[in-house]
């Protein structure tokens, strides 16, 4: 599909707005719907709509496997350690009220770290499957 | 601080270091970050059995949120001891992993699959500590899904199938599960174990209700391979690397027989609700149907995993019977096995693990005389036998000698000529194994040497705890008499 | 009658579904199509869920005035977590199938079943 002049233009013409508006649900999510999940999905479909075009191996340059694998855990590792902090900070397992003064703000800032750990893992373990399924018996 | 956040940190810790060693390198690294947490585990787990032996019940509120509305984890007696176990097994299987995994997992696949081992551990001791139903659904799935991915790992083609059929089956049953808590939701706006409990109590007569309960027995019987939703055992237990099979026969099956505990007297009550459905005796015929048709199964297998694994399906026949029974002893019957199998089957399979390691293969055909080359492995082999049987001075007669009291008591002539004719044909089986290992004569030309000591030094742990706990029942006994109690059932 | 029916139209909706995607994983020997039964059988549990949390005329949980109304998210919230169940679930049975594509170059059980039995 490397020829295929319409696909080309317009997918580098989508991809930035997806990846746009998955940011947007990603760090809207503590005031209106969204949140890591979707935004993590979205923000991958970004890339895999360009491996798609583009091909496999240049996306894996663009993102290598390893790299993702990485990112998955250090995403399971800021949700983890929120709940670590929270843990020191005298509270219990992620009880976000004490991540700040004000308990609200506390909250604000506790889910958005979450989700953010949330995001980053679901958008690279979405990544992973499709790059592990995608790239098998590849020549 | 410690002290108050313990029940969470058991479930943490794990979870912290499994996506840590997914990106250890591969080697022994990952390794000894596994053997760590689960030394740390059971450490934690011991402390906390401690602090609830003597009554006291713990609640953890998770996220500062109060039951009903957030997660509580609740430590009672039941939960600490099961806690107990499953950190007891990880504790002694991670140092036997090392050798045994190094011939049978890749090496680039090591730390891919400590980390997923630890996964395997975070969703069983989640089971255990969780007061709130749809947590368990959830680290019943982590629990799950990983352990599919720990039998899909194993040398031979057929483990792949086994672990697709096993996918299959679990999560039908995982489904099942979560349709009944979905109507126990609908029904009570509840998901709190004992928020639930005092809510179905004006509930008993309610339809709604009433298919909740079929549902999550269902799918927890799946989930705990009562007869005859076994099918996925023995594959699973037969293809999976020695490892995991160990880690698997000891714990899985016993966290779920857990699960049906929790649900039939701390969901449900037992004397009020269970009694009016036909469960009880379906537990009671299941059950028995279950010991007679696997061990009769098992004494025609020609693989020894196999023959081991059905000897599996007829124990969880004998922990469903006491949950039939429902009596103060059946239940003390069914507590006492839960951990008195744990340490048989541990034991077991960690000796034919040795041997795997040695032959490289588990059908029977191939033992001959191998009894005579590996006297350590086989005595395992037959200690552990015995206490499958329950010959007195094994864990094993405990258990079944307060299940045959229990059935006694119930006057119940034909489920305890059962269980007596269970252990006859345990005996069977376990001598098909012993007349292979070493009475046959040895292949001429095979030199077969002793398993190493990383092997044999866990293995014997288990047995020794085998005759120790068959002689000095103060542990289990007590333990199993404080759960009855807190199930809510009177002695 | 007629409104017993109308009125419980999501839970026949969900038993349809349910029922649909349970015959197909038992009846199919192709395991890829067990694998689509079994997510039609997930799906149908988390409409339950989503369902059963609607309050009629209820709006989206979020605060705000002029509505005193509010639909129940936790149903909503606890299924977006069996997704992510179900997610998993089907990359792992779908990832296997590859695996016993390679392994036996077919993924029907029948064929797979004699295969193992002519060893």
């Amino acid at each position: 599909m490397k020829h295929n002049l319409i696909l080309r233009v317009i997918a580098k013409f989508l991809i930035p707005i997806i990846v746009l508006f998955a940011l947007y649900v990603q760090f809207h999510g503590d005031y209106s719907p969204g949140g890591g999940f979707q935004a993590g999905v979205i923000f991958s479909a970004a890339f895999i709509l360009y491996a798609i075009v583009f091909g496999l191996d240049t996306a894996e340059r663009v993102v290598p496997p390893r790299v993702l694998q990485i990112l998955a855990s250090i995403g399971v590792l800021i949700y983890a350690g929120t709940g670590f902090v929270t843990l020191f900070l005298g509270g219990n397992f992620l009880d976000y009220n004490v991540l700040a003064e004000q308990p609200v703000a506390g909250q604000h800032l506790g889910i958005l770290i979450i989700e953010l750990g949330v995001g980053i893992t679901v958008s690279s373990v979405m990544l992973l499957i499709f790059f592990t399924f995608a790239g098998r018996n590849r020549p | 601080m410690i002290e108050q956040q313990l029940s969470l940190l058991l479930v943490a810790v794990p979870l912290l270091a499994a996506p840590v060693a997914s990106i250890l390198p591969n080697g022994r690294l990952p390794w000894l970050l596994a053997l760590v947490v689960s030394w740390l585990c059971l450490a934690m787990a011991i402390w906390q059995f401690i602090i609830v032996l003597d009554g006291h019940i713990i609640s953890y509120e998770l996220g500062g949120w109060s039951p009903p509305w957030g997660i509580e984890y609740r430590i009672d007696a039941v939960n600490a001891f099961v806690a107990l176990i499953v950190a007891g097994i990880a504790a002694v299987t991670m140092p036997y992993a090392l050798r045994s995994v190094e011939q049978e997992i890749p090496k680039k696949q090591s730390s891919l699959f400590y980390a997923t081992l630890l996964l395997f551990l975070v969703g069983l001791l989640g089971i255990a500590q969780t007061g709130d139903v749809f947590n368990l659904f959830v680290f019943l799935e982590i629990s799950s899904l990983s352990s599919y991915v720990l039998i899909g790992m194993g040398r031979q083609r057929r483990a792949l199938t086994a672990a697709y059929q096993y996918l299959i089956m679990g999560t039908i049953g995982a489904t099942f599960l979560l349709i009944g808590i979905g109507l126990l939701y609908a029904e009570t706006g509840s998901l709190n174990m004992v928020d639930l409990h005092a809510r179905l109590e004006n509930a008993l007569d309610n339809r709604t209700v009433h298919t909740a309960f079929a549902f999550i027995v269902i799918g927890i019987g799946l989930k705990l391979a009562m007869f005859p939703l076994h099918q996925w055992l023995p594959n699973a237990y037969t293809y999976a690397p020695s490892v995991v099979t160990v880690f698997l026969a000891a714990t899985a099956t016993k966290v779920a027989v857990y699960v049906m505990l929790r649900m039939m007297f701390t969901v449900f009550s037992f004397s009020g609700f269970v009694r009016g459905t036909p469960a009880d005796e379906m537990f009671l015929i299941l059950g028995t149907a279950g010991i007679i048709a696997a061990s009769i199964y098992a004494i025609y297998q020609r693989d020894a995993k196999r023959l081991l694994a059905f000897s599996s399906v007829a124990q969880v026949g004998y922990m469903v019977l006491g949950i039939g029974f429902g009596t103060a002893l059946g239940l003390t019957a069914t507590v006492v096995h839960i951990f008195n199998h744990a340490l048989m089957k541990g034991a077991l399979f960690m000796a034919l693990g040795a041997i795997v390691y040695r032959i490289g293969s588990s059908q029977i055909d191939k033992f001959d005389g191998l009894g005579r080359q590996m006297p350590w492995t086989f005595g395992a082999i037959f200690i552990g036998g015995l206490s499958l049987i329950g010959i007195p001075g094994t864990a094993g007669f405990i258990s079944k000698w307060y299940l045959v009291l229990a059935a006694l008591e119930q006057q119940s002539w034909f489920i305890t000529a059962t269980i007596l004719l269970g252990s006859l044909l345990a005996v069977v089986y376990v001598w098909k194994l012993v007349e292979v290992l070493f009475f046959r004569e040895t292949s001429k030309n095979s030199k077969i040497k002793e398993a190493p000591l990383s092997l044999l030094i866990p293995m014997w742990l288990l047995v020794l705890a085998n005759i120790y706990f068959g002689i000095d029942t103060r542990l289990t006994i007590n333990a199993a008499k404080a759960a009855v109690q807190l199930l809510g059932v009177a002695p | 009658m007629m409104e017993f029916i109308l009125g419980h139209y999501n839970y026949w909706i969900v038993i349809f579904l349910m029922m649909l995607g349970f015959y197909t994983v038992i009846s199919r020997g192709n395991m890829v199509k067990k694998i689509v039964g079994l997510n039609i059988f997930q799906v149908s549990v988390f409409l339950l869920y989503i369902s059963i949390g609607n309050v009629s005329g209820g709006t989206t949980p979020i605060i705000a005035e002029g509505f005193t109304r509010y639909s129940n998210p936790l149903p909503h919230v606890l299924i977006l977590t069996a997704i992510v169940v179900g997610v998993a679930t089907t990359a792992l049975g779908l990832a296997l199938v590859v695996r016993i594509k390679e392994a036996y170059g077919t993924i029907e059980e029948d064929e797979i079943h004699d295969q193992d039995q002519s060893l």
